[in-house]
């Protein structure tokens, strides 16, 4: 990476202020343009949807206890592990990496703001409108999707109108990410300082630049797919209807044509994240920088092209299964040059393990496992054995919870400071660690188990020979909710200064890039005028 | 413009904190609620719909007006050209991505779904179906004839195509600043388009009342009408888009140097010109 010749008094940020008049209070941030208060919006909103995605898990898991039917009906357990799954994915994982991509990228790339910082808001501003129409799709005749968040037909041309309100959820979410995605590769391609070429950007820009294509390549197939559900519920087509010579298996093709792709567009900014926090608590420079950057463009590539691994139990010739088989192995090997490098990274460095170097290692750990996993599940006839099963489960929260979210959390802990202005107390935050980490693996590791021995997911009620599992699993899930209530109040206390340790520009010392070279807590505006990049 | 204006000093324009995104997202909501409501036959659809397309317009004629102002106070830099022409090209992709959808899913019914049907294994459901395309399934009885090539489509192929032409002249005229040809040539682009747009509709009356070919005409119908309907209402923002241009020609906007936005509308132009070239292909011809 680029070696930085500012020094923290020039840190770029503008010295005549005469144009910082914003508006204050709610309207502040209603009407704002700046890309801190954005980023910070982002993430206000995918706590709050961690949070109500968190409280079906909860829901999901108290049902699960014990065999039988105790709390939910099926139908609205149903209801919930679908909405579960798009909250998450599109509530909460998705926004808080823009929230990251909205505060970083203008300050690693020596950005005065996003590229186009109007239509910046309106990205944020229509996720509430989306999580809204979500929400209240669970109070209307017939209740919210009930056919997975992968919204399979014909369950979801049955359904009632709540069905329509998550459709058009969907399409507003596509919106959004598409809009956030030409904003950020815009930014990332027109607005870089001088002197720092594409192979000077740090990873975290990098990863953003491949996620962002990935998000308008797919994001408008998925809108393509819903709206075909849709005219075939209301207006007579008969896409998915084998009656009219349609097929609901095409669904699942151009769904999972999109649904892989979203896969690493969760994944590779947390690959960006980690890049960014084992340099710098390493001491050492990220090895294998341009290696990085072709396999994160390698994934990318290979992510548009292995879908049908999704669809192995739904009927294919032998040579389509041999071929997405072969062909999802493949992203082992970028995957693998990744975990190879970031542990070359750490090889002889002089490694201390603050909270965000945990959180990163943890994701290395358990990233690496779900991707073995993954491997396992990618082996077609294995596959038809586990395929919808606890196994699956499993598999894809070892890489959603512990890849991306842990890696979230690494962020929170290494950016939060230049957010703040105040350190974190470090006790706490390794707490938070320890407590994720274990009560992570009780709820999510027994789930192999399950699902090997032929528990099926989606289910409410089960066989009583996968009650003991079952109960350690949801005790280790209560364990995680709470542990991320307690991250919002580590949160809170860094936000009002509770360690009493105001944060240095560059409170880790091995940390490299422009975002140091401001003050903590930045700037309302920062590099309105370019730093130089040698 | 008293103070120097960001284009001259070298920054980046970032513009000032603005409503019209909480506006849009308003409208959003109350589309999604109206549209649910009128697909589902509520009482109430009809009104909260017509109420969103009104926060829309009003959202589209301030947030774009302002744009517009923002361009012709000339607040735009060299840099911002480039970053819109980065969005642009983006945009376009995106739209290819979702057209591709469509066409992904008319391939598939029938290079897949359809002989599918038809095979050894469908036989025990469905003895009697032939495999044959066009079709409208094997349970659909109301039969209809397909759409020829011939006839209206290959016109329209036509009009496209040559309005592709006079949009290039436009640009031409605009590049030497004969503002005459520009105006003239420009007109005659809208012209051709909304003829298409005519057509089109002429020929959607046709396929219902004549050739019984509507949307619920099976997987034929299906794929018609939303890749057609899709293209045609793509052809309708165009043509929109060239529309405004031609009010800002007439009230002098634009010169030789700045008028990104009459070559924002030429791309988007060209995507439909192409998308229907494919189109004509894949969905009357083959």
């Amino acid at each position: 990476m680029a070696s930085i010749p500012l020094d923290p008094a020039h840190g770029g940020h503008a010295h005549d202020d005469h144009h910082d008049h914003h508006p204050t209070g709610l309207k502040r941030w209603l009407t704002t343009t700046n890309h801190k208060d954005i980023g910070t919006m982002y993430l206000w909103f995918s706590f709050t949807m961690f949070i109500v995605g968190g409280i079906m898990a909860m829901i999901i898991r108290a049902e699960l206890f014990q065999p039988g039917l105790q709390i939910v009906k099926p139908e609205f357990f149903n209801q919930l592990t679908s909405l579960h799954g798009l909250i998450m994915v599109f509530g909460a994982i998705m926004p808080a990496f823009v929230g990251f991509a909205n505060w970083m990228l203008p300050l690693q790339l020596g950005a005065p703001d996003m590229a186009f910082a109007r239509m910046n808001n309106w990205s944020f501003w229509m996720l509430p409108p989306a999580a809204i129409l979500l929400i209240s799709s669970m109070f209307v005749p017939g209740g919210s999707v009930a056919a997975g968040w992968t919204m399979y037909p014909p369950l979801t041309v049955q359904q009632g109108y709540g069905m329509d309100l998550t459709i058009f959820a969907v399409h507003i979410l596509g919106a959004s990410s598409i809009m956030g995605s030409i904003n950020i590769i815009t930014t990332i391609l027109n607005l870089r300082a001088p002197g720092m070429t594409l192979m000077k950007m740090p990873m975290f820009a990098w990863t953003w630049l491949i996620t962002a294509f990935l998000l308008i390549a797919t994001m408008p197939v998925l809108a393509g797919a819903i709206t075909m559900i849709l005219t075939d519920r209301h207006f007579g087509t008969t896409f998915f209807n084998a009656a009219g010579g349609g097929d609901p298996v095409m669904y699942q093709h151009i769904f999972w044509f999109f649904g892989h792709p979203e896969v690493y567009i969760i994944a590779l900014p947390a690959f960006g994240v980690v890049s960014q926090v084992i340099p710098a608590f390493s001491r050492k420079k990220l090895f294998g920088y341009p290696s990085m950057v072709y396999a994160t463009a390698s994934i990318a590539i290979l992510s548009l092209i292995v879908w049908a691994h999704h669809m192995f139990t739904v009927g294919m010739p032998v040579a389509g299964q041999l071929y997405f088989m072969f062909a999802t192995m493949l992203i082992a090997v970028p995957t693998g040059v990744k975990v190879f490098n970031w542990v070359a990274t750490m090889w002889r460095g002089s490694i201390t393990l603050e909270t965000p170097m945990l959180f990163a290692l943890g994701f290395l750990f358990l990233f690496t496992l779900g991707g073995f996993t993954g491997i396992v599940v990618a082996l077609s006839p294995v596959d038809v054995q586990i395929h919808d099963t606890y196994y699956v489960v499993a598999h894809f929260h070892y890489v959603m919870v512990a890849g991306a979210l842990f890696s979230a959390f690494a962020a929170v802990y290494y950016w939060g400071p230049k957010w703040t202005g105040w350190m974190y107390e470090e006790k706490l935050g390794k707490i938070h660690f320890w407590w994720s980490l274990i009560a992570f693996n009780i709820a999510f590791f027994p789930q192999h188990f399950l699902g090997l021995a032929g528990m099926p997911r989606r289910i409410p009620d089960y066989n009583q020979q996968f009650t003991e599992w079952n109960q350690v699993s949801s005790i280790g899930a209560f364990l995680f909710g709470t542990a991320q209530i307690f991250f919002l109040i580590i949160v809170i206390r860094m936000i009002k200064g509770k360690s009493g340790v105001r944060a240095p520009a560059k409170p880790w010392d091995g940390a490299e890039g422009l975002e140091w070279t401001v003050p903590s807590p930045a700037p309302y505006h920062t590099f309105e005028t370019p730093p130089v990049v040698k | 413009m008293s103070a120097p204006s960001t284009a001259d000093s070298g920054k980046y324009f970032v513009p000032a904190p603005s409503h019209w995104p909480l506006v849009g997202s308003a409208a959003l909501l109350t589309l999604a609620f109206g549209a649910t409501g009128t697909f589902n036959d509520l009482s109430w659809g009809w009104p909260v719909l017509i109420a969103g397309f009104v926060i829309l317009l009003i959202m589209l004629f301030g947030w774009f007006g302002a744009v517009i102002r923002e361009s012709e106070g000339r607040l735009y830099g060299k840099n911002v050209d480039t970053s819109f022409r980065w969005s642009m090209s983006w945009f376009i992709f995106s739209e290819v991505m979702f057209f591709a959808a469509f066409f992904g899913a008319l391939g598939y019914a029938r290079l897949h779904a359809v002989p599918d049907l038809g095979s050894v294994d469908s036989k025990l459901l469905w003895p009697d179906f032939a495999a044959t395309w066009p079709t409208a399934g094997p349970y659909f009885k109301d039969m209809f004839s397909p759409m020829g090539a011939w006839g209206i489509p290959a016109i329209n192929t036509a009009l496209l195509l040559s309005s592709g032409v006079t949009l290039t002249i436009a640009h031409h005229a605009l590049l030497d600043g004969q503002r005459g040809k520009l105006k003239l040539w420009l007109a005659a682009t809208i012209l051709l388009g909304a003829t298409f747009l005519a057509l089109q509709i002429y020929e959607y009356a046709h396929a219902y009342s004549e050739l019984n070919l509507k949307l619920s005409s099976g997987i034929f119908g299906s794929t018609f009408f939303m890749l057609t309907g899709f293209h045609g209402f793509h052809v309708t923002i165009g043509a929109i888009m060239l529309a405004v241009m031609l009010v800002r020609v007439l009230r002098g906007h634009f010169d030789a140097k700045h008028h990104f936005a009459f070559e924002a509308a030429a791309w988007y132009w060209h995507f439909v010109d192409v998308v229907w070239l494919i189109l004509f292909v894949v969905v009357y011809m083959l």
